[in-house]
């Protein structure tokens, strides 16, 4: 399991527009950059990101070689209902990974 | 892969094949999109970039760098229920334009534009 940070609110006011960012622990090797030995390493990057919130597929990005390793991700999302926050990242060589958070909304 | 990923987006080298691969129209500049990116980089390993729009019906929002080996940096599906303002961290081997495209629903295509200088690459050598 790679290690994830997130931030995101725990409770927020309904129709509230709060502010959620995750950073996962990835390389991100291009598969552009030669190693050590003079070979090119192989690609190996996250690829998408989804997140759901209450099951329901609010955001999701595509993510390429030219992202930095470590992707850091940055997005603002409606409150609208108390529900759970799940965080999604699949990669090359079979990564997957889901993180949750609750929101409550009042 | 259980997902289908765009193989044409993904090959693409230059901003009209990437925006076409997701089947937006040639863009035109527009001031409603906008993209945050430093005037300098000194550490091309790491570029905050931040994109966002004011235009409705919004379907995607990507990132390019024109002159990296592959253009774009990244997608963005937009929905409803979130703002269309999103940030990451990007990777620049040397110094170029980086664009923001936003694509709508109805395959329109918006971009701004912003030169970075990156005094450090980020694509190792």
């Amino acid at each position: 399991m790679a290690r994830t940070l997130i931030q995101a609110p725990a409770s927020a006011r309904r129709g509230e527009i709060v502010e959620v960012r995750v950073t996962i622990a990835h390389p991100m090797e291009t598969g552009y950059r030669p190693g050590a030995d003079g070979r090119v390493l192989p690609r190996d990057i996250l690829r998408r990101f989804t997140c759901r919130y209450g099951g329901e597929v609010v955001f999701a990005a595509e993510l390429h070689p030219a992202i930095a390793a470590n992707p850091y991700l940055a997005f603002h999302v409606r409150a609208e209902a108390s529900g759970t926050l799940e965080f999604e990242w699949v990669g090359d060589n079979g990564f997957a990974q889901v993180e949750q958070r609750a929101l409550q909304v009042a | 892969f259980a997902f289908a990923f765009n193989k044409t987006a993904f090959d693409a080298k230059s901003i009209a094949d990437a925006v076409k691969a997701y089947g937006g129209a040639a863009p035109a500049e527009s001031k409603d999109v906008t993209l945050t990116a430093p005037d300098i980089a000194e550490n091309g390993a790491v570029v905050p970039m931040a994109v966002a729009s004011s235009l409705p019906n919004l379907k995607h929002l990507l990132v390019l760098v024109e002159k990296n080996p592959s253009a774009l940096v990244a997608k963005f599906d937009v929905s409803d229920a979130v703002e269309p303002n999103f940030s990451t961290r990007a990777k620049m081997g040397q110094t170029s334009d980086v664009y923001a495209v936003a694509i709508t629903k109805d395959n329109k295509a918006f971009f701004a534009k912003k030169e970075v200088k990156v005094t450090l690459g980020g694509c190792g050598g």
